[in-house]
């Protein structure tokens, strides 16, 4: 049975908070839902509750921070990028300040919270940050690698943190470098892939593999900075892109992929992700399959580019 | 409670004085700045920067300091005045401020500018930031204090209740705020655009300690801080409501919110000045602004 992201991201927090005492937790009354009850319970001197007042908590963990702490002030993805973007911006991001926010109930899986606790903005919102580091993990075990790539760094670092589990993609060896991971490499067509939807994209090109066509899948954890290297490999070698994402098609991971391949390796590109809707209430395997974050829309929208191309 | 030095009081007043004239000719100089709001605040300026704040110019990193973060950023004029007078930085560098590649941008920035702890410009917000360095201090050990100036139009602003509540629930009694309640905001009297009173009742229901003072009489600013550092450390946090005058020193200014962001040039920076040290029965030569 695999474990919910957001319970790694919970026990990890407490092994990283362990080795480093100058980690503090801030929370905006939801530490159940975001699994940071589990280190209100082993630190609670470290921990704050700050109420429902995101604005205030993002406020006080910039403060924190320019007193040499590190704090991760912890609350859903769509309240810290939009409730709270003004005071991440300049309270944290312009002075550069070395806070770690996790992005809780990332993206649109979000247990039928609905539109207004889903988060299909964020990725965009945190991207154009500038001095900001934004990251989507692949799995589990990629989260944890960064939670301790992103201490050792310096300045801040927004962080998906999903709510249910994910397909494991990285063994228990992989060291996350915060640069894009070349999973599976082939000619026809590039896969270009962030987050829970890494795992799809690896089904859909075994899937396009049954047909004879030989997929590239390129893992983007971090999406900012954007390393172009690899992009600009498999878009070559390729010569056409799908992007796939758990978030909208405007200004994430497909918005990131088009403004670097434009600049650098000008090929077409597909974006496979949320259209430009706000999403709904619903079971996380309905919405899936509602709103095409599914491997079987990232194949055929890899089929449909090729046919085009020919 | 103990007697302050008639002869420090004076020499406070005189940097109130230095402050002003200096925040004038820097505005004027730049074609930039907030006058009402950064001549309002002079003698709370003088008074932390010259007595309050044990702070080191030469270090401005220094763990252990006091930290001060001017939360109603927009009147930064009289911050980088009191910054350069301090020692901070040259007097001479507040005549690059409004130039590009200058390190004193229109509001603070505390990677570019010495001895400013904070960076603020969206009001509201460095009040919070205020209080997270409260409690980090707290949390350290350190026996330093946060004192954190906050404007009258900004109590506006929802962000400032969040922070005074949890610095109320927190028990933050290292954090002072200052509030410099000039009566005037951008577009006139705080009391036509949206009132705030009752300011002491809001604040006392928000479980903070209030002492209301004159914020032009430095002797009440020092015993206010007095109280706030040492006697009021009950577990509550202390704000000093500060009755000051918008424009203070200039009387064409004065509670007049035509000056609150447009800075005087030319002739009329030279009418400040004169006003100024007719003020404080000074000398004045015409010309002398940077």
């Amino acid at each position: 049975m695999l474990k919910e992201i957001r319970d790694i991201f919970g026990e990890k927090l407490i092994e990283i908070g362990r080795r480093n005492e100058k980690v503090i937790v801030l929370d905006a009354d939801l530490n159940t839902s975001t699994r940071i009850d589990m280190f209100k319970e082993a630190f609670p001197s470290r921990f704050i509750q700050v109420g429902i007042a995101e604005q205030n908590m993002f406020g006080m963990a910039a403060g924190i921070a320019s007193c040499g702490l590190v704090p991760f002030p912890t609350t859903f993805a769509v309240f810290s990028s939009k409730r709270a973007c003004d005071q991440i911006s300049i309270s944290i991001a312009y002075p550069k300040l070395n806070v770690k926010i996790p992005g809780c109930y990332a993206g649109v899986f979000t247990g039928k919270s609905g539109a207004t606790h889903q988060s299909v903005e964020d990725l965009a919102i945190m991207r154009s940050m500038p001095n900001m580091r934004v990251l989507d993990a692949g799995d589990g075990n990629e989260l944890e690698q960064m939670m301790d790539a992103m201490v050792e760094y310096e300045g801040p670092v927004y962080f998906r943190v999903l709510r249910p589990s994910v397909s494991t993609v990285f063994k228990s060896d992989y060291k996350f470098n915060w640069k894009p991971v070349l999973l599976k490499d082939g000619k026809d067509i590039g896969i270009l892939t962030t987050g829970v939807m890494t795992s799809l994209g690896l089904i859909a090109a075994a899937e396009l593999e049954k047909q004879k066509i030989d997929a590239s899948v390129l893992h983007i954890p971090c999406l900012k900075p954007l390393d172009p290297e690899l992009l600009v490999k498999v878009a070559t070698r390729c010569g056409l892109i799908v992007t796939a994402e758990n978030h909208s098609i405007i200004g994430g991971l497909g918005g990131a992929v088009c403004e670097l391949l434009s600049e650098n390796c000008p090929v077409p590109v597909k974006r496979v992700g949320v259209e430009d809707y706000f999403v709904e209430t619903g079971e996380d395997e309905d919405i899936k399959e509602k709103y095409g974050l599914t491997a079987e829309n990232i194949k055929n929208s890899a089929l449909a580019l090729l046919r085009s191309r020919k | 409670m103990p007697k302050f030095d008639p002869e420090l009081i004076k020499n406070l007043e005189e940097k109130a004085y230095e402050i002003r004239t200096l925040a004038i000719r820097l505005m004027a100089n730049g074609h930039l700045g907030h006058p009402g709001g950064s001549l309002s605040e002079a003698e709370i300026l003088a008074a932390l920067y010259f007595y309050e704040l044990k702070i080191d110019p030469s270090n401005p990193q220094w763990q252990d300091r006091d930290r001060f973060v001017l939360s109603k950023a927009n009147a930064c004029n009289a911050q980088y005045a009191a910054l350069a007078l301090r020692g901070y930085f040259p007097v001479q560098e507040c005549f690059t401020y409004g130039a590009i590649n200058s390190r004193l941008q229109s509001h603070p920035d505390m990677c570019k500018t010495p001895g400013v702890d904070m960076t603020a410009g969206s009001l509201g917000q460095a009040f919070s930031t205020a209080v997270g360095m409260a409690w980090a201090c707290r949390y350290a050990g350190r026996l330093n204090h946060i004192f954190c100036m906050i404007g009258d139009g900004e109590c506006q602003e929802g962000q400032i209740w969040e922070a005074a509540m949890s610095a109320a629930h927190y028990k933050l009694d290292n954090l002072t705020a200052v509030l410099d309640y000039n009566k005037v905001q951008a577009k006139g009297f705080i009391y036509d655009e949206i009132n705030i009173e009752p300011l002491r009742g809001k604040w006392e229901a928000f479980g903070w300690q209030t002492i209301e003072i004159d914020g032009h009489d430095i002797e009440q600013v020092l015993s206010s801080f007095y109280k706030a550092r040492w006697i009021n450390r009950t577990g509550k946090p202390t704000i000093i409501i500060a009755h000051t005058v918008k424009g203070k020193g200039v009387p064409w200014m004065e509670f007049n919110s035509a000056w609150h962001t447009h800075a005087p040039t030319g002739e009329k920076a030279e009418q400040a000045l004169e006003e100024l040290a007719k003020c404080y029965k000074k000398p004045y030569k015409r010309g002398s602004i940077c």
